[in-house]
């Protein structure tokens, strides 16, 4: 079970629990402002973007080649900028924060 | 204003559930009524092909929206009803089951249904499937459990012939893929890349079969066997038959609604009818970038048309003007199509590697669309000079050892 904070763009802090399926998915089921996921999380809409916490991007580690290629579809990427249909949930990343990218 | 209109929509998958989501965002105040007669909770439909099939998954993972978010945002699923009859006059639909539901502001979801061809035996066949839904994969997953030889028969290579091929074949399945056409995806691309998924579903032990026009289907016990024109006959337990859709415009059409490859909307979404709008896989809508009519059968446009027929029903003047996107997941081979090739005089190939490259379609200079084979970067690029009508340096573009951020000209 880990548990993952989105940071919203409305600065809500939301908290939410989940022990399989990748975080998209999870923020998704919770109703998570910004974070979309047109394409059922396969990696080809860039409709999931978020920056992970500083401390946290250990844990989560870094894009894969073809999430870090879509990644640049995105005007405001960060050096912490992950899609998190490509994180999975496990007890692994428990506690991390991620803060949804999405402006509008 | 809106606080006591009803907004109905008829469909709800990618475009449909959007639309209601976005318009009730747009601060719609009154009803969203979405009707379906799929009983099943929205879901993801790209991934039935896919991994859904291959990993055997729940539909539940693969919900467009959770169940509660509905409620949540006081949109009303009308799940398990079929609606017959639209009297635009009265603004009101009529359902199968005889009830009535009064509209303001109507909007047609309705998407498209898979087509079954007139092939001689094709009704009395045994574990015969299109695939569209989710209850069509219930049916390939039951059966496919159900039979000792897991010989299966895929009438059509497009797209969903091949992806379901690739999953069912991982799934520990004897694959036959059956292609009228010379050569697999001759309707949507070009023979290069017909030519890299043959070998790719060759490689994976999917025996792909070109020239083979299905005449027949004879069954023998509950023995399939598929005959083709020139006399050749595959055994199958199971058929999947994936020869491409057929619009669902009857119920815009019996109202007269302008009807031309689609139900035919302006740049705002709306049909020719100021009270009923059509968003979806059923629409046949001005390209902008392109300058011409087109129909497509993408989530893109589905979620992206959704959101401007939700602005310009709140009174919001909004155009539509995307560049398409599509893609396809086959085994190890993830394709990214970005932009319409139709109408290209020259490409450009730029590969990377066995698996890893991109075809560059231009008309002239012109760069039209780019097919990117486990290469996002071409992807991500492609789309930026697209949108941006930068004219491409075509020898650099050629060398893969170029940098492809220095490709354009001026």
């Amino acid at each position: 079970m880990a548990k993952i904070t989105f940071i919203t763009k409305d600065n809500e802090t939301i908290t939410v629990e989940g022990d399989s399926g990748n975080v998209m998915q999870l923020a998704v089921n919770n109703s998570i402002e910004g974070i979309d996921g047109d394409c059922g999380g396969v990696c080809s809409c860039a409709t999931c973007h978020v920056f992970v916490a500083e401390k946290d991007f250990e844990k989560v580690g870094e894009a894969g080649e073809i999430e870090a290629d879509m990644l640049e579809l995105e005007d405001n990427v960060s050096e912490f900028s992950r899609l998190c249909c490509q994180i999975q949930v496990s007890n692994a990343i428990d506690g991390i924060e991620l803060t949804v990218a999405k402006e509008d | 204003m809106s606080q006591n209109k009803t907004c109905v929509v008829i469909g709800a998958s990618h475009a449909g559930v959007n639309f209601a989501f976005a318009l009730r965002k747009e601060g719609w105040e009154g009803d969203i009524i979405l009707f379906d007669k799929d009983e099943t909770t929205p879901y993801h439909r790209p991934p039935l092909s896919k991994k859904y099939l291959e990993l055997e998954d729940s539909i539940h993972n693969n919900l467009l929206k959770p169940v509660e978010s509905y409620k949540k945002n006081n949109i009303t699923l009308a799940l398990g009803k079929e609606v017959s009859r639209i009297d635009k006059a009265h603004k009101t639909i009529t359902l199968s089951d005889g009830n009535s539901q009064n509209y303001d502001t109507l909007v047609l979801a309705t998407g498209a249904r898979a087509f079954v061809p007139p092939i001689t035996g094709i009704n009395a066949a045994k574990n015969i499937f299109t695939l569209r839904n989710a209850n069509d994969v219930s049916g390939i997953r039951e059966a496919f459990h159900a039979s000792q030889d897991k010989k299966i028969v895929v009438i059509g290579g497009g797209y969903i012939g091949l992806e379901t091929a690739a999953s069912l074949k991982k799934l520990g399945a004897h694959v036959s893929v059956l292609e009228r056409e010379e050569r697999i995806l001759a309707r949507v691309t070009t023979p290069y890349l017909s030519a890299f998924f043959t070998n790719i579903h060759e490689s994976n032990g999917v025996a792909i079969c070109v020239n083979k026009g299905v005449t027949e289907i004879t069954l023998e016990g509950e023995q399939n066997t598929v005959i083709c024109a020139d006399g050749t006959s595959y055994p199958a337990d199971i058929i999947i038959v994936g020869v491409g859709i057929r619009v669902n415009t009857e119920l815009a059409s019996e109202i007269g609604l302008t009807i031309n490859n689609g139900i035919e909307v302006d740049t705002s979404a709306k049909t020719s009818h100021s009270a009923i709008y059509a968003i979806g896989d059923c629409t046949f809508h001005y390209n902008k970038h392109y300058n011409r009519h087109v129909r497509l059968e993408s989530v893109q446009n589905a979620v992206d048309q959704a959101k401007v027929a939700a602005a310009n029903i709140v009174g919001k003047d909004t155009e539509y003007n995307a560049l398409p996107w599509f893609w396809s997941d086959q085994y190890d081979i993830k394709l990214q199509i970005v932009g319409l090739s139709l109408g290209f005089d020259n490409s450009v190939i730029r590969k990377e590697g066995d698996k890893k490259f991109s075809i560059w379609y231009f008309k002239g200079d012109e760069l039209l669309a780019v097919d990117s084979i486990n290469n996002g970067k071409s992807y991500v690029l492609g789309t930026k000079f697209i949108k941006a009508g930068a004219t491409i340096d075509k020898e650099k573009l050629k060398d893969p050892t170029s940098n492809l951020k220095e490709i354009t000209k001026n």
